[in-house]
């Protein structure tokens, strides 16, 4: 009364469980993938508005304090830490330089498994031919 | 009453005490351990290291090898027992079986806490056999084995009535039985035993039953039983001992035909086998039932058991029927089979009353008597007058065994309401598969032991003075024989007034006879109805 | 004594990431060495105690039975506290590891003196363990975006289902919140309540903290100390494809957190935390209520020296005779 005809393939399965990122990663193909978000290459554009590495982990908490910014308090100007002050905008000011969603925001969300909010409101620009109805949200 | 019980009523105490378990600590007082085995009995059954000592010595004279010897039967059984391996791994100690033990309820003894009384093995295991153990020491719960240990596993594993009420709450199912099982084979390895569970193995072993009766006393004390039914109820009834060639091999605890009130249910199964005109046998070979060899290990309790099967063989009967007993159908149901089996001599058991199939015990043969009546009543092929009972107003104390081993929880009371008129249940919390122990199982019921049998009862007695004064119960019934026979002290103790019955007993007060004279007196030669005073 | 046991191991294995990190600097031993062995030592480990387990038989058939056996047609027996088919041992067993079945018939016992016993039901402890055991299981589910690529939409609705409350930024998830609840729940059980704290050991307490530790940490990364989490999954995904290279852009509370999952998993198949698989195991727990019927072999069962019939007839012939049983010989 061993059961091995039970444990054995149970101890199969769990370590088919614990191994199953590198065989999904395998499948994919994608075990060595790394997100590629499109810089703007105009030289212009090469400045955000505030330093990469802060960017790159605060971005959606400064989204947010803008929203507030603009809604709340009807401050439509953000002074950086750059000294320069910019349009509070996501189409105007983030866009502008990230012009394609999917080549940009969507490289690093689709990569972290993040679904954002943003475009519930927002339409971005490329996805409308242009005209006024992409100047919708601020 | 009051004052008396009063004045005596043992204190119990829930502090604990400021040292941690883990030191071990053990104090022999009278009335709370067993005598150790006498060395005739632990010799007559070949088992080692029999001597004379005291729990209360300093010296227990143990074999110069004594941790030797331990510790390789430890590695033995946890090499033989998945259960044991496991369940001395996988506790997280949440506690939720803190609580459930009886003999917890009723001590305020910290390491009769399930969780404890299990670490205490536990602790060993960890230290001797795994990593972590080995390496963080006390930090992981790793304890040296020492003498101190070992008195206190003689204490503490022989203070629990495996009656398996904490498995029933904990998560993984962990079945402190079981480990109480190992913890006992292990002290007995050594000689560590008491004589309430060696010296009933022995005779049993030798003669064929616990209390070491004889055949021709066996035969004498039938005859007597068949005098008082005849005196009682008019009739003649026939009783056959060993004899060859009947259908059904009829098997119960030696108590029922010895001791009381076990003896009232003994003449209930006799009319009721004469009623039905049953084709039976009873046998002097096999006239126990029960088995405290379950109490010592594994391989005692096969030796007493090989008897049933044998017997059977020789007398070749085609099915087994089983009496009123608590651990004799632990080891039926959950044993025998192993152990003895298969049965393949035996026919798949048939009632030869109603023709019912008893087609869930294909394989183990051997019918419980409550499953047997309970099939005879539903096919009306008795004639009862519950009336008869009416001096009682009955409750039913599920027996450990049955309920947690079998699961056999509404035969039995099928039978009561069929019997009785007046049928109270207990508390939820406190029967069925929640039931609470005797206090007594396993092996400790001893005189010498009695505090804490009361101190084990006290759960159960206190659901018995609940429906005393709740309903004006008077009897407790059960289906066990060291229930019969210990519950009556307990209950003298925490309950007067509430006696107790076997429920065959009740059958036999009910079941009207054909050509019986007219019943004055129920089995007890009582008046049948409650006096008026 | 145990707690205090407890509280300076964590202390001291904090400060040991500490210097480790700020001090000597040493990123590839808890990025990479560190991490590796930790989930060596786990799956070796967690096979090897199951298959332990595996190579002891289960020599009698012992379920722990609550409920009805299956006996006559007419009485209703009960499939999943008395099972007897597998499809009740499969109901028992899936209600009591992902319900905790058992937990949920907890009672507490209290005596009202003088001598008169009080049950009440008691659900918080199966609360408290089923909070922290399913929050548990979210998060870890949650963490599977860190180790697969594509990110499967489970995970992804996973975690919005998780942060469905919440509208602001930073997102606490339900599960972070449960968990740190239950965690404190579960702990302080075991100080609070004496006769918990007499049965608790040092290792009880070692093992909450180090989840705790690890909770509060992610907790503290995800709301105030933010890592850049895109790079902690190009790191998890370098070590999974087996070209190990340490993060860029973490701190030293994701050293922390890492390190603490790095104990937690190594010491899982050394600890009670086997109780996971054990449940699966449990003899108990896993067979049917049929043992009349079903005949169970024990591997071992040796023979064992019987008092046969012909010597105890040998015995006692003389007075059976006497008293006119019947004996085999004359």
């Amino acid at each position: 009364m061993y059961d091995k005809s039970k444990i054995i393939p149970a101890l199969v399965i769990f370590l088919g469980l614990a191994t199953y990122p590198i065989w999904h990663n395998t499948v994919s193909g994608k075990a060595r993938y790394v997100p590629k978000p499109e810089l703007p290459t105009d030289k212009a554009k090469k400045e955000c508005v505030e330093p990469k590495t802060f960017i790159r982990v605060n971005h959606k908490t400064l989204l947010e304090d803008w929203k507030f910014s603009v809604v709340r308090n009807g401050i439509r100007t953000y002074q950086a830490s750059n000294k320069k002050a910019y349009t509070i905008s996501l189409n105007r000011t983030c866009m502008n330089c990230h012009t394609d969603k999917t080549k940009f925001c969507d490289q690093c969300h689709t990569y972290m498994g993040v679904t954002n909010k943003c475009w519930d409101c927002h339409i971005y620009p490329k996805q409308l031919s242009p005209g006024p109805l992409a100047m919708r949200g601020p | 009453m009051e004052d008396v019980s009063k004045q005596k009523a043992l204190k119990i105490d829930y502090t604990l005490p400021i040292k941690s378990w883990m030191e071990p600590t053990v104090e022999f007082r009278k009335g709370t351990y067993g005598y150790p085995g006498a060395s005739k009995h632990v010799n007559y059954l070949g088992l080692p290291f029999p001597r004379e000592w005291q729990p209360t010595d300093k010296d227990w004279k143990l074999p110069e090898n004594w941790k030797e010897i331990i510790l390789r039967g430890m590695k033995d059984r946890l090499g033989r027992y998945r259960s044991f391996r496991l369940f001395l791994d996988i506790c997280v100690r949440c506690g939720a079986c803190a609580d459930k033990c009886h003999f917890f309820i009723g001590s305020g003894d910290p390491k009769n806490m399930p969780v404890l009384r299990a670490e205490l093995l536990r602790s060993i295991y960890r230290r001797y056999f795994t990593l972590s153990g080995k390496v963080f020491g006390k930090l992981a719960g790793a304890r040296e084995l020492t003498e101190e240990v070992l008195k206190e596993w003689f204490y503490y594993f022989y203070q629990c009535t495996e009656c398996r009420r904490c498995s029933v709450f904990c998560p993984y199912g962990i079945d402190t039985c079981e480990i109480t099982m190992m913890a006992r084979e292990l002290l007995n390895l050594i000689g560590l035993n008491i004589n309430w569970i060696v010296e009933p193995a022995s005779k049993s072993y030798r003669t064929g039953n616990h209390l070491g009766i004889p055949p021709h006393a066996f035969k004498s004390t039938v005859d007597f039983a068949i005098d008082e039914i005849k005196e009682i109820t008019g009739i003649q009834v026939e009783v056959p001992i060993n004899r060859k060639g009947a259908e059904i091999l009829f098997i119960t605890p030696s108590a029922d035909y010895f001791a009381s009130p076990h003896w009232y249910t003994f003449l209930g199964y006799l009319l009721l086998f004469h009623e039905i005109g049953l084709d039976y046998t009873w046998s002097t070979y096999a006239s126990e039932g029960g088995n405290f060899g379950l109490f010592h290990s594994a391989d005692l309790a096969k030796r007493l058991n090989a008897k049933i099967y044998s017997e059977a063989k020789r007398l070749g009967v085609k099915w087994i029927l089983g009496g009123e007993c608590g651990h004799m159908w632990r080891v039926i149901h959950q044993y025998m089979d192993t152990f003895n089996g298969p049965a393949d001599f035996l026919e798949e058991p048939i009632s030869p009353v109603t023709g019912t199939h008893f087609d869930h015990v294909k394989s183990t043969k051997m019918v419980h008597i409550c499953e047997f009546t309970a099939d005879l009543i539903k096919n009306n092929k008795l004639k009862l007058d519950p009336n008869r009972n009416d001096k009682w107003k009955v409750t039913y104390h599920d027996s450990c065994n049955i309920s947690r081993g079998m699961g056999l929880l509404e035969e039995p009371r099928y039978i009561l309401r069929n019997v009785c008129t007046e049928f109270y249940e207990m508390p939820e919390n406190t029967i069925k598969e929640r039931t609470f122990c005797c206090g007594s199982g396993a092996g400790l019921g001893s005189d010498e032991n009695m505090e804490i049998r009361l101190r084990g009862g006290f759960p159960r007695a206190n659901a018995v003075k609940y429906v005393k004064e709740q309903y004006g119960v008077n009897l407790l019934t059960c289906i066990c024989a060291i229930d019969r026979a210990t519950l009556p002290p307990l209950l003298e103790y925490w309950v007067p007034g509430v006696e107790v019955a076997g429920v065959h007993e009740l059958v036999g007060n009910a079941l009207v006879l054909k050509g019986e004279k007219e019943r004055t007196t129920n089995l007890r030669g009582e008046p049948l109805t409650p006096s008026e005073n | 004594m145990g707690l205090w046991y407890a509280i300076s191991g964590i202390l001291l294995l904090i400060f040991f990431v500490v210097i480790g990190i700020e001090g000597i600097g040493l990123y590839s031993l808890f990025a990479i060495f560190i991490p590796y062995a930790a989930i060596l030592l786990f799956v070796v480990g967690f096979i090897y105690r199951v298959l332990k387990w595996a190579s002891s038989p289960v020599p009698f058939h012992i379920p722990t039975v609550s409920g009805q056996q299956k006996s006559l047609p007419w009485i209703k027996a009960d499939n999943i506290n008395s099972p007897y088919t597998t499809g009740g041992v499969v109901k028992r067993l899936a209600l009591e590891i992902l319900l905790f079945r058992s937990l949920l018939k907890n009672e507490k016992v209290e005596i009202d003196a003088p001598h008169r016993l009080l049950f009440r039901t008691s659900v918080l402890l199966w609360l408290g363990a089923m909070a922290f055991h399913w929050s548990l299981l979210v998060i870890l589910l949650r963490h599977l975006r860190f180790f697969l690529e594509p990110v499967p939409s489970v995970v992804v609705i996973l975690q919005r289902v998780d942060s469905i409350f919440q509208n602001l930024l930073p997102i606490l998830y339900i599960s972070d919140l449960i968990i740190v609840i239950a965690l404190a729940y579960l702990f302080l059980r075991r100080v609070i309540y004496p006769q918990v704290k007499y049965i608790s050991l040092p290792s009880d307490y070692f093992v909450l903290l180090t989840i705790a530790g690890i909770a509060l940490s992610g907790v503290l990364m995800r709301l105030i100390f933010k890592v850049d989490l895109v790079q902690v999954k190009e790191w998890v995904m370098a070590m999974l494809s087996f070209r190990p290279m340490p993060p860029k852009g973490v701190s030293l509370l994701f050293y922390i957190h890492l390190f603490f999952v790095s104990l937690l998993i190594a010491y899982f198949p050394l600890s009670k935390l086997m109780h996971m698989p054990g449940i699966f195991l449990s003899p108990t727990k896993n067979m049917r209520n049929t043992s009349r019927n079903d005949r169970h072999i024990n591997p071992w069962n040796h023979p064992v020296k019987v008092h046969t019939y012909e010597e105890y007839e040998e015995e006692f012939r003389n007075p059976m005779k006497e008293v006119g049983l019947p004996v085999e010989k004359e």
